[in-house]
């Protein structure tokens, strides 16, 4: 199995590299849109600003080939700010307008929480296959999702009320957590979205 | 809820675990991958690694080692000792890092913290602080302890708190090695004066020290000697904790 990982030098990907390749997966960082299209399996990580995220994708040409991959429903992971950059616009960035893959607006954590949210919380599967019987995630987050898009599995977590955790369609699969950093269960998950029939319906 | 977090810590020296009281009389305890293997199958939920190398040549396998203990890990890393610069920090997350610690740099260029957070973002940036009681406060000391800084410990945590950290791992230098327990007035100060999570550490030496620092503020505990001795397992340490009514993840 091929799985290309998007670096666009801003995000630390050493951790989505060793994760894949413990699952037996060639890896190969990419960072151009023909390789965008063309791979078998790609993941988006991401960390850093939303609008340093888009910018960066904004500058190296990716925008279009993203969402036509995206909107075709090829296998493609999003990870963290990855998730994020996949709505329409965040709280982070006003005026930034995100790839606009799922309609969605991100928002702050309300500040009856300590922001940015670090460490280990549930996340309960409603109906996203990829996510089996659910389990703890690793996270690390200031903004989330509180509602799930139409045409979307969702799974969910609980801070400061609750925040979609991921999102499934078919095999696009985009995590608000790190699945990498995510211990035995966050394996499964990736184990999960390399296989064909465990991330079939949704 | 967010689960508190158990974290052991290897010393690290020229690519072997090292262990010593206050880092005097430092002895080997074991391969860095072996050990990083076993506490994430047991359940940590992360790890930190401090490099304690003496001399620029121990230091050169600071890399290595964390590129050999990524390739079998699957929970976070932090990575800390001698990080000076945001090229350093590089160097150390392109290892396979997910997190950097700096300390005495912190002090001597507070700079580098908002630096290091518009790099890598706050997530990545872990400020360590080595605390030692006074008279009423904590002083910061660096260098291993060895250089008092008359900075007061909790107007540092808010001053690091406003130039971008991410996180806090505060050892008491009091503690550090003795084993009678972490410093829990110090945490109960320091959780007060900040939201940033912080990482208690210095002093474990049961789940019971364990649960005093999470009740009086700490997010997550650091622990090595207790660990590296086989005297618990994580395993064990966090049903204790279960059993003690706070929340961790169990698995």
């Amino acid at each position: 199995m091929e799985v290309n990982i998007l670096s666009t030098g801003v995000a630390n990907v050493a951790s989505v590299v060793a994760a894949f390749k413990r699952l037996n997966c060639k890896t190969k960082l990419i960072s151009d849109a023909h390789a965008v299209t063309e791979s078998p399996f790609l993941v988006l990580p991401g960390v850093g600003s939303f609008q340093s995220g888009m910018a960066s994708l904004v500058d190296k040409g990716l925008v279009d080939a993203l969402r036509v991959r995206i909107s075709d429903g090829r296998p493609t992971l999003a990870i963290c700010l990855g998730l994020q950059l996949l709505a329409e616009a965040s709280e982070e960035s006003p005026g930034v307008r995100g790839l606009g893959c799922i309609a969605s607006t991100l928002t702050a954590f309300p500040n009856t929480v300590a922001s940015p949210q670090f460490g280990w919380n549930w996340l309960s599967n409603e109906n996203a296959p990829v996510l089996g019987d659910g389990g703890y995630v690793y996270y690390a987050n200031s903004y989330r999702m509180t509602e799930c898009p139409d045409g979307w599995g969702s799974g969910w977590t609980e801070y400061g009320g609750p925040f979609v955790g991921c999102l499934q369609k078919g095999a696009v699969v985009a995590c608000q957590f790190h699945p990498e950093l995510s211990g035995e269960y966050g394996s499964t998950i990736l184990a999960n979205w390399l296989n064909d029939e465990r991330r079939a319906t949704c | 809820m967010l689960t508190s977090r158990v974290i052991p810590c290897l010393d690290v020296r020229n690519g072997r675990v090292v262990k010593g009281v206050q880092f005097q009389g430092l002895r080997d305890a074991g391969c860095p991958v072996e050990a990083a293997a076993r506490y994430a199958s047991e359940g940590a939920d992360e790890l930190v690694m401090l490099d304690v190398s003496a001399t620029l040549e121990e230091r050169g396998a600071t890399e290595d080692t964390i590129e050999r203990i990524r390739a079998v890990l699957d929970i976070p890393l932090t990575v800390g000792g001698g990080v000076k610069s945001v090229s350093d920090a590089r160097r150390l997350l392109n290892a396979g890092a997910d997190k950097v610690a700096v300390n005495s740099a912190a002090v001597l260029n507070p700079k580098l913290v908002t630096e290091l957070q518009c790099a890598f973002g706050r997530q990545c940036t872990v400020v360590a602080v080595d605390a030692v009681g006074r008279d009423g406060w904590w002083e910061v000391v660096t260098r291993s302890g060895t250089t008092a800084t008359g900075l007061d410990v909790i107007r540092w945590l808010n001053e690091v708190e406003s130039l971008g950290a991410g996180e806090i791992l505060l050892t008491s230098w009091d503690r550090d090695g003795t084993r009678d327990g972490y410093d829990g007035p110090l945490l109960a100060a320091a959780s007060e004066a900040t939201l940033l999570p912080i990482i208690a550490s210095g002093g474990a030496d049961s789940a019971t020290h364990m649960a005093d620092a999470l009740l009086a503020g700490a997010s997550a505990v650091l622990a090595a000697s207790i660990f590296h001795d086989g005297d618990a397992t994580v395993r064990q340490v966090k049903t204790d904790l279960s059993e003690k009514g706070i929340t961790v993840r169990l698995c």
